[in-house]
């Protein structure tokens, strides 16, 4: 190998050491910053767009009004602005979306990392990705057109629009993200680890939960806190499938509204800008801000974590 | 739990061969302990690359014997292939017959995980687990495989003095493992599989991220874990293999050059690239 260098020594002893920094070299910088200065500007424009739409709301409506009743009606003539009614309609479509994304994630992401041989896991991994591309809208006809009577034959008691359906197949769409997130965490756990449990006579069973599963915890908690804030900002799927009735109730076979589910009514409907009724969809849309936020606090907690870990 | 591997208990006398797997017979020397593995042309691969061309070599019982040879000739290999963890590794393969007692570990109907549970290993690296406390890296053997244990403190300060770290740790038991400094660590490693009290312990370079002190500490380990194990250790240290081994092999491009008494090996080793080797002549 020769020590040559790309400069010839010739050259670059005549490069001058004081030389100020190329126009062209600050200006590619200033563009650059006003692009990473967009997005935040974006989002501050929309949380202070929220926040004055929200204010302008409650000088109307009291918080006791807002937070003490458990009934949703703003468009009727008897109007009551209980917002829990809606809460419970997006909790309760979330909570059975992640009760049936994170199991069947978390085994398929057991299985691709721990069992799978690496053809298998090359083959199975994209192609379970592509369920989570498919449109929302999609899911939203397959759950009101297929799941519902499907689940209508098992439990006859279920109405045409209800929570558990819309949950299922929101569970169906989030669990490729959580099997693939928590997949990735999982097979970046060392192999010594691995090794060290198989030398004490572990088997491959309690290898993968006892030591892999714990040792990738911070990323799999990450990848369910991902599931759970898709399934609390899904729109199409329980705008379409839900019913679009606010109702303060955990029963998952009556219709309910979501948060999200109401912004979409609102916003499609005839409803004048301006109005009380109007900024209601702002007072909602503050407290779905609100949700999303906690958990990506929570998410990126988590993150951290994972650095940490991989520092060790 | 019943171990697939059916050999008597370890407290139970163990039946003496008539003749070794080896073909020797024990009445040849009386002087020379007892076998406890056996490995006969043991060849071992990853992928296409043969890493062991057909090893033949006795492990002695009670006795520490130490794999010496220049790096990659295929030592880490060989004490893997002796507990079966040679083939975790993806496409990796082995050939050959390993006895344990009277047994071929290789044999059919035999399960790796049974014979994982009687030859317990240590790794070049440390490698405890990160997520269990000082005291759950220690009884980890037992709560992976499922089992209870009726005294764990005991069992714990136990397996802890035997690898000479309960001292250092004693208060900090609820501590993760990996905030222990990387000699302890390896210590804290030993005291998990020395808590299975496994009948063979295959030593991987234990000492080589470690300083002289915490070397010292493990080689006086190894002294004193001959009178109840059989212990095989891997080493680059020459002084190292002399200061603890009964007995060395000496590998070289997979191969077992030379086999015996570690003084013979070291005073008057038959084989020419052994001599070159050990006063590190090596190209
Ligand atoms: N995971 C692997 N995949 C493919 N080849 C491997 C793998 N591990 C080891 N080998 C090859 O097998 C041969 C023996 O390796 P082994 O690790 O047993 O050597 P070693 O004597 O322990 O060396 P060292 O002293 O450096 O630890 C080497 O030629 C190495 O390149
Ligand atoms: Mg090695």
């Amino acid at each position: 190998m020769s020590s040559e260098t790309a400069i010839p020594r010739s050259v670059a002893a005549r490069i001058p050491l004081r030389a100020p920094r190329s126009l062209r070299e600050r200006l590619v910088g200033v563009v650059l910053l006003v692009c990473a200065a967009c997005s935040v500007i974006t989002t501050l424009g929309i949380v202070l767009v929220l926040i004055v739409e929200t204010t302008a709301f409650f000088r109307e409506v009291s918080f006791r009004q807002f937070f003490g009743d458990i009934q949703w009606t703003p468009l009727f003539a008897k109007k009551h602005f209980g917002i829990w009614a809606l809460v419970s309609g997006t909790v309760l479509t979330s909570a059975i979306a992640i009760l049936t994304a994170v199991p069947l994630g978390l085994m398929a992401a057991a299985y691709l990392s721990e069992f799978a041989n690496e053809r298998i896991r090359r083959l199975l991994k994209p192609s379970m990705e592509i369920l989570a591309g498919i449109p929302t809208v999609v899911y939203g006809y397959f759950a009101l057109t297929f799941m519902t009577p499907l689940l209508q034959k098992f439990i006859p008691s279920l109405a045409g629009f209800n929570a558990l359906s819309p949950g299922l197949v929101m569970g169906i769409m989030i669990f490729p993200t959580v099997a693939s997130l928590s997949e990735d965490a999982m097979y970046a756990v060392p192999t010594s680890l691995r090794e060290a449990a198989y030398a004490l006579g572990a088997t491959r069973l309690a290898t993968t939960f006892r030591v892999v599963m714990p040792s990738a915890f911070s990323g799999i908690g990450a990848s369910v806190i991902l599931g759970v804030s898709r399934a609390i900002g899904e729109t199409m799927i329980v705008a379409i499938a839900a019913g679009q009735q606010p109702r303060f109730t955990f029963d998952p076979r009556v219709p309910v509204e979501t948060m999200t589910a109401y912004i979409v009514q609102v916003s499609l409907g005839d409803t004048p800008t301006g109005t009380l009724e109007y900024r209601t969809i702002f007072a909602v849309g503050m407290v779905l801000f609100v949700f999303t936020l906690a958990l990506n606090v929570v998410a990126h907690r988590l993150r951290q974590g994972v650095l940490k870990d991989s520092v060790q | 739990m019943e171990p697939a591997l059916k050999i008597p208990d370890k407290g139970s006398p163990k039946p003496e061969l008539k003749r070794r797997p080896d073909g020797s017979d024990p009445a040849d020397d009386p002087a020379a302990p007892q076998i406890k593995m056996f490995a006969k042309s043991l060849r071992a691969w990853f992928g296409p690359a043969e890493a062991l061309r057909g090893i033949t070599l006795p492990i002695r019982k009670n006795c520490v014997t130490a794999i010496i040879g220049p790096s990659g000739c295929g030592k880490s290999t060989f004490v893997r292939c002796l507990n079966r963890m040679h083939e975790v590794v993806p496409l990796a393969r082995v050939e050959g017959e390993v006895y344990l007692d009277a047994e071929n570990i290789y044999g059919p109907s035999i399960n790796p995980i049974a014979v994982r549970k009687r030859i317990g290993m240590v790794f070049q690296k440390a490698n405890p687990f990160p997520t269990m406390s000082i005291r759950q890296n220690v009884l980890a053997g037992l709560s992976l495989q499922g089992l209870r244990c009726r005294a764990p403190e005991e069992l714990v300060e136990n397996a802890l003095r035997k690898a000479a770290l309960w001292d250092e740790v004693k208060d900090i038991l609820d501590r993760s493992g990996v905030s222990l400094s990387g000699g302890q660590q390896q210590r804290l490693c030993i005291a998990r599989a020395l808590a299975l009290e496994p009948e063979v312990l295959l030593m991987d370079e234990p000492c080589s991220a470690l300083d002289p002190i915490a070397t010292a500490k493990i080689e006086d380990l190894i002294h004193e874990l001959r009178e109840s194990y059989t212990v095989v250790i891997v080493t680059h240290n020459m002084q190292q293999a002399a200061r603890v081994a009964d007995f060395t092999a000496f590998f070289y491009l997979g191969e077992l050059i030379e086999y015996g008494k570690t003084e013979t090996i070291f005073k008057t080793p038959q084989d020419p690239r052994t001599e070159a080797y050990i006063t590190g002549r090596f190209g």
